[in-house]
């Protein structure tokens, strides 16, 4: 390969303002008109963006002590519960956690108005959060009920810790039943009278490093409007799964774990979301910087829509009970048309993820860099890749009275 | 004296009665139109404010309703919360009337209020709750 730039070489042209920066859509046009070797040669870095429901979100707080000391036990903020099984006061409020006095699917459809991911949003929004917590005391410890309000601003920590977002793919939904059915992809009307897909496709970070060469430990990202960064990979992470020619997966595949300070977050790209009949989560914006090290890398970012293709997956039996499997390929092209044809059907399309946002976000990213508010950062170690030979498990269901013999 | 603001919808049969002339004619009301959308053969929307003594508007609302047309209060009316909308699309797959609408190649969501039927599906399909009535929007303040 003619190209071979290192990240120093690339920081040293953001510090002076000269590195040249394109978002994963425009750098199509660039490359179709250049071809890769010369796109590889002037350009450094392409911007990546997506802005999608992300369920595995949520973040780490430490609310500080009051006085008595507390070691908090069962913990509402805005009665939402907390997770408090760690130090003290130290807490982790997820996306999709509910009030106990939510009906739920009780009363089904539910409506789960308001969750983790809406306390999340007010949170970064300033808001005054309140919290009731109970604690059984101890000789350090010795307080047992407290009922306050804090801000964001007000507290020691808030630290957005995401187990698993920006999946590279993700399933197109369709309900092959006889009736409406309610999914974390939203409302599939009965006999496929839609199909619900959420990727931000060519702009979105993981399908422009399919076989993670560049994203590692460590990497530095646009996270909630904010600066972030890749901790691990996500759960569920499935390097392994089956892939087109350009390397890019057809199916769900890998996943990252992202990191940040939520005080330097802004409500926009972090928005509580309320799925009908499955529950509460979080819109996240995230956006991933790529490094033009070479040609491979550049002819990686160039991949378009129409080179992109989706698994479509019934929600009805299909998903819920692991029966059967994709009932056909489509491209992201075609989904962003509006409909797909499957089986002669024509069936409208609507995306859950916001490609408004993942372009916005990837224009921010861009901006940054173009401006030296945005350094890139070498991986500290690379993410397991196709030669982890990863399989995904199943959980084991046991009988539990059955005891293995030795 | 009353003073009330509601939207009429008109089949596309009443379009082209003269439905106004009588609301004063008759009925002696003042009628402030606020916005309209009448054209030939299709679905009218008119959006008005109508006032006079009471008696009279009780009718006029009576002749209204017998003459097949729906009234509805102000409150009814779907808003479209641009500052909560994320534009991701989730509900122009479940608006039966393309009121809500995906722009391409903007990849935007829009919300055309004349072709809603205020069916109200898009208040819950939508993730981010940017969908609301008037009534639901004053609960909440």
């Amino acid at each position: 390969m003619k190209v071979n730039r290192s990240i120093e070489e690339i920081n040293e042209k953001i510090k002076t303002g000269k590195a040249v920066v394109f978002t994963a859509e425009e750098i199509i046009e660039v490359v179709k008109e250049k071809g890769t070797e010369e796109a590889a040669a002037t350009v450094d870095v392409v911007t990546t963006g997506t802005f999608g429901p992300m369920c595995s979100s949520g973040v780490f707080l430490n609310v500080g002590h009051p006085s008595p000391r507390i070691k908090l036990e069962e913990v509402y903020l805005n009665g939402v519960p907390a997770y408090s099984g760690i130090a003290a006061v130290d807490l982790y409020l997820g996306a999709t956690a509910l009030p106990p006095e939510d009906p739920a699917n009780r009363n089904y459809p539910g409506d789960f108005i308001y969750g983790g991911g809406h306390v999340i949003e007010d949170l970064v929004s300033g808001k005054e959060i309140r919290m009731e917590a109970s604690a059984y005391g101890t000789d350090c410890y010795p307080l047992k009920k407290i009922d306050t309000s804090f801000r964001l601003s007000e507290i020691n920590e808030a630290t957005l810790f995401n187990p698993r977002n920006a999946y590279q793919n993700y399933n197109v939904a369709v309900n092959l039943g006889p009736k409406t059915i309610y999914t974390y992809m939203g409302v599939l009307k009965l006999n496929m009278g839609n199909a619900n897909y959420s990727s931000a496709g060519q702009l979105s970070p993981l399908f422009n490093d399919p076989l993670l060469k560049t994203i590692g430990i460590g990497t530095r990202i646009f996270l909630g409007g904010g600066i972030g960064y890749v901790t691990w990979h996500g759960t569920q992470h499935n390097p392994s799964a089956k892939r087109a020619d350009n390397d890019t997966p057809v199916s769900p595949a890998a996943t990252l774990a992202l990191i940040g300070d939520l005080k330097q977050m802004e409500p926009r790209w972090l928005r509580g979301l309320s799925f009908l009949g499955y529950g509460a989560t979080m819109q996240v914006g995230m956006g991933v910087p790529i490094p033009i090290l070479n040609e491979e890398i550049m002819r990686y970012c160039s991949v378009s829509d129409e080179d992109l293709k989706a698994p479509v997956v019934d929600y009805h039996r299909g998903y819920p009970y692991k029966e059967g499997g994709e009932l056909a390929l489509v491209s992201y092209a075609d989904l962003k048309s509006g409909s797909i044809n499957i089986k002669g059907q024509k069936i409208p399309t609507a995306s859950l993820s916001s490609y408004a946002g993942a372009r916005e976000i990837a224009a921010t990213l861009k901006e940054w860099i173009e401006t030296g508010h945005f350094s890139l950062t070498a991986p500290s170690a690379p993410l397991p890749s196709l030669e982890a030979g990863i399989k995904l498990n199943a959980l084991p269901q046991r009988d539990p009275e059955q005891k293995e013999v030795k | 004296m009353v003073k009330q603001k509601i939207v009429l919808r008109f089949p596309p049969h009443l379009v082209e009665q003269p439905t106004i002339y009588h609301l004063i004619k008759d009925f002696d009301l003042m009628v402030n139109i606020l916005r309209a959308d009448i054209n030939p053969k299709k679905e009218g929307r008119l959006m008005m404010e109508l006032s006079g003594e009471e008696l009279n508007y009780q009718r006029a609302v009576e002749w209204l309703k017998e003459q097949g047309l729906r009234i509805m209060g102000l409150e009814q009316q779907i808003i479209w919360r641009s500052d909560r909308c994320t534009h991701c699309g989730a509900c122009t797959v479940i608006c039966p009337t393309e009121a809500l609408a995906f722009n391409r190649p903007e990849m935007t969501v829009s919300f055309d209020e004349y072709k809603c039927v205020v069916c109200e599906l898009c208040l819950k399909a939508c993730p981010a709750r940017a969908m609301e009535t008037l009534v639901e929007n004053a609960n909440s303040r």
